[in-house]
């Protein structure tokens, strides 16, 4: 009975998706790329008071997108599944400030980084030994793996980048460890919170994720970025929403 | 949205709070509630069918499909939601898309599966790479509707199973002496009288539904909650007009406010189906409304 539902109704929606199908290939492969975001670290991704994605990817995307001649369109997907969802084709291109490691390699390709390594840095109430510290981190990233090898720190994970601070601040964790440039504009807002002088640089810088059997489109992505910091056109953009990062 | 809110620094109290709760964000949170309850408007009777058809499948005569029925019951109320929220979407997903690559794209050389990643023709693609956004979401939403459907169907199979076992047998010998046919019985005596004794379970399935819509988001529904969320957690001032510290207690109190209201709702709705169902039942229901009446 399960099955024959099933079938039936993939059967059902794949005939009433046909028609747009047919409709759709009549005006030739002009596919869409589609940027896979999670809209919830600023200032690299956020989600603007009109609900649409903006911040640095955001300009350095459509950028990208203009001088590859590509029509892109914004997606947001939560961090924790933003590989797979990759991988499996849901969208074309992880643009969501992650950065180029080998384990991630392994799985996904990466295009040139678009920025040098972001130092990330603790945020914390205070002054603070970090041996021995609860530290938070968001799950699944380079900060987060990092503390899992510090000696004597105890990591603690979250979902989201906001909920690694509002742990901070209830006291659930000494410490967050994350990207500079999203720490800093939350020290300089609330009094409570100061960055620690101790930087850690983790990472080889942020690259675009693509899939591995998508060697074109890395391709064209490579040469936007290449001609985007030979023009300068990228550090502009790094100067304007990432002032604490270094420039090409 | 509004012709003063331009300059939200200017503004106060009500002012900027009305301003506030209209910006294209806020916009997006109201859609979701909407999202929610449409969902649950499709959900609630698409599962009901299913669980019908499972319940009827798993006590038929015919052994194939009383297996078919039975394994069904059995494997989706034993999956934990998340995991079968998280497999069989992808999995439906991509065996969508694996049908129509072999129907649509015969001549493809390559592999479908290469390493990690999955690969089908661009005509393949479900919804195609080229359909704007709002085709994408329908197209999840489907998804969402459909694992819901699978996953509560089989919940509600196992009520209306038990309901159908419930109507008492005495009922059924009955119709039998009079001639009518296995058929018969089913439709004209069986179903009409299970629903008393299905109504409490299925009353129960539908507030577990209500509470389960959060899940949407793991299908990539932005639902009310991610938007409490996303809306909620603290801005600082150079990514917003509108900053604000760490509100995420008031948005999920809202949340906790509007499932609460939805739940009371539903109990009033499930009270007064309780009363018309039992009108006239063998049930000491039925009974204490006859004496009443």
């Amino acid at each position: 009975m399960k099955n024959l539902i099933l079938a039936t109704s993939a059967l059902a929606i794949t005939a009433g998706l046909a028609l747009t199908a047919g409709m759709a290939m009549a005006d030739g492969h002009g596919k869409t790329i589609r940027l896979g975001t999670e809209g919830a670290y600023p200032p690299y991704n956020f989600l603007n008071d009109a609900g649409e994605v903006d911040g640095f990817e955001r300009a350095v995307g459509d950028e990208l997108c203009a001088r590859a001649e590509l029509t892109c369109e914004w997606v947001t997907n939560e961090w924790d599944s933003i590989i797979p969802n990759l991988v499996s084709g849901n969208y074309d291109v992880i643009i969501a400030g992650m950065s180029i490691t080998d384990e991630r390699d392994e799985v996904i390709d990466f295009s040139d980084p678009y920025t040098l390594p972001d130092p990330s840095s603790y945020l914390a109430m205070g002054e603070l030994d970090l041996s021995g510290a609860v530290i938070a981190a968001q799950a699944g990233t380079i900060q987060a793996s990092h503390i899992a090898s510090m000696e004597g720190a105890t990591l603690v994970e979250f979902a989201t980048p906001e909920e690694t601070v509002a742990a901070v601040k209830n006291g659930e964790a000494d410490a967050v460890l994350a990207d500079k440039s999203f720490l800093a504009p939350i020290a300089e807002e609330d009094g409570d919170l100061q960055l620690l002088e101790q930087d850690e640089l983790l990472g080889g810088g942020i690259g675009l994720g693509i899939r591995e059997s998508d060697g074109e489109l890395r391709e064209k992505f490579n040469t936007a970025i290449q001609s985007m910091k030979a023009d300068g056109s990228l550090n502009a953009l790094i100067a304007k929403w990432l002032p604490e990062a270094a420039q090409f | 949205m509004f012709q003063f809110c331009a300059d939200p620094e200017q503004l106060e109290g009500l002012t900027w709070l009305s301003c506030y709760l209209t910006t294209g964000k806020h916009l997006n949170l109201y859609w979701s509630v909407v999202t929610v309850l449409i969902l649950l408007a499709i959900t609630a009777p698409t599962a009901l069918l299913f669980g019908f058809g499972g319940a009827s499948a798993a006590r038929s005569r015919i052994a194939p499909l009383r297996w078919i029925g039975k394994t069904y019951i059995a494997v989706v109320r034993g999956i934990p939601d998340i995991a079968f929220f998280l497999f069989f979407v992808i999995a439906l997903d991509q065996g969508i898309e694996y049908l129509r690559h072999k129907v649509l794209c015969p001549d493809w050389d390559q592999p479908i599966r290469q390493g990690n990643d999955f690969i089908v023709c661009q005509a393949a693609k479900m919804p195609l790479g080229n359909s704007s956004q709002w085709v994408h979401e329908a197209y999840g939403f489907a998804i969402a509707v459909l694992t819901f459907a699978i996953v509560f169907g089989a919940f509600a199979a196992n009520v209306l199973f038990g309901a159908m076992r419930a109507v008492p047998r005495a009922q059924l010998e009955t119709a039998e002496a009079y001639g009518m046919s296995p058929r018969q019985i089913f439709r004209r005596v069986l179903v009409p009288q299970m629903w008393v004794y299905a109504l409490p379970g299925l009353g129960n399935l539908w507030m577990v539904l209500v509470k389960a819509t959060p899940l949407l988001f793991l299908l990539g529904v932005e639902d009310i909650v991610y938007w409490a969320r996303e809306l909620g957690g603290s801005k600082t001032p150079r990514f917003t007009d509108y900053p604000h510290g760490d509100w995420r207690m008031w948005y999920f109190l809202a949340l906790l406010v509007f499932y609460l209201a939805l739940t009371a709702i539903s109990e009033r709705f499930i009270t007064r189906a309780m009363g018309r169902l039992t009108h006239g039942q063998a049930t000491t229901g039925g009974e204490a409304q006859r004496k009443l009446g």
